[in-house]
């Protein structure tokens, strides 16, 4: 907000002399002080915020220092994870993270785009807002929801159909061997896919929209036909803001809980084929969290969600970087 | 002069129709997705909801009948806490960062905590609460799960609130101060009246969000066959329920999920439409 008569204490030098009768001073001294008050109120509450999410690193750290005492760096590096002996690492939870997420990513990123171009550029005002409401919704459907689908429809879905297909066509690379369980990592990251589709087209859509009409009516003057313009002009203008908002599906994705657990399996390993069951660290995470007993067992899954922790950290602070400079640069102007 | 060649349009005009194909293909892709889990869940789901759903507690395993009651009290109880600790804190916070912040250095950091807070996993919210609450008690507790679910509501209500306030012309702020009206009633009286759908949208869409979180409150409040009895112990909620029922063995449990599944989609969906209908019917 503008430095304006709003904020007397920023010093508008604006200071008519009044003569106050005693009343009216003493109603202005009050005024002012439940507005100081007010202010500081106000202002405790801003810093929660902040507090909260620095609470939570350094609750994260401190809990989890048993374990990485214990396993030192080893954690990062062993695939054990047996809480009878007590031996844990984290490599295949950070592993299938990572793997599901990519999946994830190469299927929703394609199609968030493609949406958000569908909505701006080509559907009539009418569906594109029917539309865009309906994929809307698909972020408000609760994770476990997409679970229980996952598990009882979509799993079922790619046992029959999907696996075997890829089975059979791609069965030469390692990724495409194995039984078809419709559990396992190629299932979860198609899910997860779905679920961050609505959040990478959403700020797509914005960033497609905030591209100046001049810039783009003057391409499809020349003559250029839609896809020109999309892949000439409007995703060069907007390519800043389209990273940032794939960086914002990507946490999403890294720190989905109940759709994966209930669809990805949960087996410790690593394994070469996508149809293999895995876990994440969420999903180990919501699996084992309230079985837990032992101190070691717990500050080691809680060394897990650190890890979540700082990857999501990164990924949220480059997309809200990216975005930041996006919105910043366009809102002063062409 | 010499003719103009003319470019051959045939390539473009097939590359463009190929691209129109593929983003209308997708956005049937995502539609076809939202509508194949509503049906899931409509179909599944209203074969177990009946009046016992509503108003009785749950059975144990092989017993048939019995219904959720304490599930969707508990549900009801973790939002509601939830709700009434982070909806004022969140508006409070929102006003500063709307009014006073004077876009400085400290609330900069603020609003983009507010940002990375909205992106944490909801289950790491969850580990800090168990963390916090839980381990020092020594058992879990309905607090533990409320407070994991307001701290997941406070960075949405926060940031919708300062959005909504910045909307609200400052020309209406300015008459209400020339008539000595001080700043908290401005702001209370005036501008948050101004503002007042906005807010009611934030609220609805930071409820719906918790409202449907399984993740945060399987390791706080936990899950109980009980009636709810107090915040200080476990608290049966239908998502954890949802959970815990799914990967039973028994059919009429998973039955059971498929009809809570069904009650908090239907929830969530209303609230979310009605929020965007709110504010739809104030831009009109």
């Amino acid at each position: 907000m503008k430095k304006s008569i709003l904020n007397p204490e920023s010093g508008g030098g604006f200071n008519p002399p009044l003569r106050l009768v005693p009343s009216a001073e003493r109603q202005r001294r009050v005024s002012a002080r439940g507005d100081t008050a007010f202010r500081w109120l106000t202002f405790a509450c801003s810093l929660l915020v902040p507090l909260v999410m620095l609470a939570i690193g350094v609750d994260l750290i401190t809990s989890s220092l048993p374990a990485l005492k214990k396993f030192g760096l080893g954690f990062f590096f062993s695939e054990d994870w047996n809480p009878v002996t007590e031996s844990f690492g984290a490599v295949s939870s950070i592993f299938g993270t990572l793997v599901s997420t990519c999946i994830a990513m190469v299927i929703a990123v394609p199609l968030s785009l493609a949406i958000a171009l569908f909505l701006v550029e080509l559907a009539p005002p009418r569906i594109s807002r029917t539309v865009g409401t309906m994929i809307e919704l698909l972020a408000a459907i609760p994770s476990i929801i997409y679970g229980m689908w996952g598990l009882f429809v979509f799993a079922p879905f790619m046992a029959t159909y999907v696996q075997p297909f890829l089975g059979k066509s791609l069965g030469f690379l390692p990724l495409f061997q194995g039984p078809p369980l419709g559990i396992g990592i190629l299932t979860a990251g198609i899910i997860l896919a779905f679920m961050v589709l609505p959040f990478i087209s959403a700020i797509a859509r914005d960033v497609f929209q905030l591209v100046p009409g001049v810039v783009k009516e003057s391409a499809f003057g020349m003559g250029a036909t839609t896809w020109e313009v999309t892949y000439k002009v409007t995703i060069p203008y907007g390519l800043v803001g389209i990273i940032g908002a794939v960086f914002l599906g990507l946490g999403r994705a890294l720190g989905e809980t109940m759709a994966v657990t209930f669809v990805i399996g949960n087996a410790h390993r690593i394994a070469a084929s996508l149809f293999a069951p895995g876990n994440t660290i969420a999903s180990t995470l919501a699996n084992e969290f309230s079985e837990a007993t032992e101190p070691l067992y717990i500050s080691s899954l809680v060394a897990l969600g650190l890890v979540l922790y700082l990857i999501t950290y990164l990924v949220q602070v480059v997309s809200q970087m990216l975005l930041r400079r996006m919105y910043r640069a366009w809102s002063v102007g062409l | 002069m010499t003719p103009m060649k003319r470019r051959p349009q045939t390539g473009r005009r097939a590359m463009n129709l190929l691209v129109t194909i593929w983003a209308a293909g997708s956005a049937l892709i995502g539609i076809a997705i939202l509508f194949w889990i509503i049906f899931v869940v409509v179909t599944r789901g209203l074969g177990a909801v009946n009046l016992a759903f509503f108003t009785q507690l749950p059975t144990p395993p092989g017993v048939p009948g019995g219904g959720l009651i304490n599930a969707i009290a508990g549900t009801l109880v973790l939002t509601l806490a939830a709700t009434l600790v982070a909806v004022p804190l969140g508006l409070l916070a929102g006003v500063y960062l709307a009014e006073f912040s004077e876009d400085s250095k400290l609330a900069d950091f603020s609003r983009f905590s507010a940002n990375v807070l909205m992106g944490m996993p909801s289950i790491i919210v969850g580990v800090f609460a168990y963390t916090l609450i839980v381990i020092p008690l020594g058992k879990f507790s309905g607090y533990a799960g409320a407070l994991a679910l307001g701290i997941l509501m406070l960075p949405v209500v926060t940031r919708t609130t300062e959005d909504m306030l910045r909307l609200v012309p400052n020309t209406l702020r300015e008459s209400a101060l020339a008539l000595g009206a001080p700043r908290w009633r401005v702001t209370l009286a005036i501008v948050f009246r101004a503002a007042k759908s906005g807010l009611i949208t934030g609220v609805l869409l930071a409820v719906a969000r918790v409202s449907g979180e399984t993740a945060p409150l399987l390791f706080t409040a936990l899950n109980s066959p009980y009636w709810f009895h107090s915040l200080g112990e476990p608290t049966a909620n239908l998502t954890v329920t949802i959970f815990n029922y799914a990967m039973s063995p028994y059919p009429d449990w998973q039955q059971k999920a498929w009809g809570a599944s069904l009650l908090i989609t239907a929830g969530i969906l209303v609230i979310t439409l009605l929020a965007r209908f709110t504010l739809r019917e104030k831009k009109s």
